[in-house]
């Protein structure tokens, strides 16, 4: 890697703590998420519960469960993280600073990874208590590594599409229109990898490695398309 | 020296329609420049072609030594807009937000509290959050966010929009000093006296161009 190029990556990465500190600091002191996009989450897993009425119905499908849920509440958590941007022209001014908008982008994904994880252990939680799902310790390091590879996947997703639906009108309806067909990837990996680590419907560990590559890919794409794209995207 | 604005027979489009037509105008370090015209002329446009915003279409177009055909990002960091929004996170407090746009150029702690000081936010103000001020107090702020910023050129459109008659006093104040600092200030207004009278220069930006008084 060459001096110029070593420059760059440590100024984007700058940008990208500044951003992500900036990110976690608005929401310790607005508590969305704890506030109102958790108890949302909750409410969704609820629902399913009362729509199956079925345990041995909802241990079985219980991945699935808790993905859609995770990105249903992944949709909350990436308009609030655009539209503290777009409330008072943030997002105009951190293109007039000249900040790097790879660091932009990184920044915000890992803001939004973090509280997409906070998120995920509360709804996992919620799917042994209310679905009775066992994770046999044996396979702990499969559904980490499950989370790690789709929680990333998701971020970038969010932020890139969250960065293109920023400046549109009705961009509060286009999200889930742009979003949701582009994250069925991680919906069908995560949900098939997760039943691999539960040993939901016999599948074993093995059953879960390949999705889990395929999470890994689809966030390393993911991930560098928005940083070398991001710029590009919220550009006039 | 080299002026800080310096655009020839610029030609910019907006969303299909001509916002610049052959525009004109050098600015030297130090002006406070008023930009008067009626609405849809091409003020807004002309200050966010200077910020970097909007593309140059035709002509030369150079703003603090950096050619904008060539790279419009260049100057990005070295300049500051304010528009009708003034970027800040109303979640955060004012010095939250002055310490997050001074860190972007690397500004130090002792920058950011000189710039709150210069504001007059180093008091009680400091650590309230953005949301809670009033409109003028946020104008302030902002502005405390361009000082942090080290922006040598301030392109500031209808500054004075919302605020109250000490507000708009304050403002004068402080574009005054700013400028008696060295930086060059370019404002969009239709407060003719007001900011006539803070102006060293005042042009017309009529039909997408610039004519001098």
């Amino acid at each position: 890697m060459s001096v110029k190029a070593r420059s760059a990556a440590a100024q984007a990465w700058r940008v990208a703590r500044l951003v992500a500190v900036k990110d976690l600091r608005v929401e310790w002191r607005s508590r969305v998420v704890l506030n109102q996009v958790l108890p949302f989450a909750a409410v969704v897993m609820v629902m399913f519960a009362f729509a199956l009425d079925n345990t041995d119905l909802l241990t079985r499908v219980a991945p699935g469960l808790v993905w859609m849920a995770t990105i249903f509440s992944l949709q909350v958590l990436v308009q609030r993280s655009f539209a503290i941007e777009t409330a008072d022209g943030a997002l105009d001014a951190l293109q007039v600073a000249g900040v790097r908008p790879g660091g932009v982008f990184l920044g915000k994904s890992l803001a939004l990874a973090a509280e997409l994880a906070v998120l995920e252990v509360v709804l996992l939680g919620a799917a042994i208590v209310l679905y009775r799902t066992d994770v046999p310790a044996g396979r702990l390091g499969l559904l980490a590594a499950t989370y790690l590879a789709a929680t990333c996947g998701l971020a970038f997703v969010g932020t890139l599409y969250g960065g293109l639906a920023a400046g549109a009108k009705g961009r509060e309806t286009l999200l889930p229109l742009l979003m949701l067909p582009v994250v069925a990837p991680v919906l069908i990996g995560a949900t098939r990898a997760t039943e691999a680590a539960f040993g939901t419907n016999d599948a074993t560990t093995g059953d879960g490695w390949p999705w889990l590559g395929l999470l890994a890919l689809f966030a390393a794409v993911f991930g560098t398309a928005g940083t070398l794209g991001f710029g590009s995207l919220i550009d006039e | 020296m080299e002026p800080v604005v310096r655009l020839v027979d610029v030609v910019a489009v907006l969303g299909g329609f001509p916002a610049l037509a052959g525009a004109s105008l050098t600015v030297e370090r130090g002006e406070i420049v008023l930009l008067q015209g009626p609405n849809g002329a091409g003020k807004t446009s002309l200050l966010r072609l200077c910020a970097g915003l909007l593309p140059v279409e035709r002509g030369a177009a150079t703003v603090l030594g950096c050619d904008l055909v060539a790279d419009r990002t260049a100057v990005r960091n070295r300049v500051g807009l304010l528009g009708h929004a003034n970027g800040l996170y109303a979640e955060l407090t004012v010095h939250d937000n002055v310490r997050f746009w001074g860190a972007t150029v690397g500004a130090s702690e002792g920058e950011v509290t000189a710039a709150l000081a210069r504001m007059a936010l180093d008091g009680r103000l400091r650590d309230v959050a953005v949301g809670r001020l009033s409109a003028g107090q946020r104008r302030r702020t902002a502005l405390a966010c361009l000082v942090a910023r080290r922006a040598e050129l301030w392109l500031l459109d209808e500054p004075h929009a919302g605020l109250d008659a000490v507000g708009r006093d304050d403002l004068d104040g402080i574009l005054r000093a700013a400028a008696a600092a060295g930086a060059t200030v370019l404002v969009a207004s239709h407060e003719l006296e007001r900011v006539g009278r803070l102006a060293t220069r005042v042009v017309d930006v009529v039909g997408g161009q610039v004519r001098a008084r």
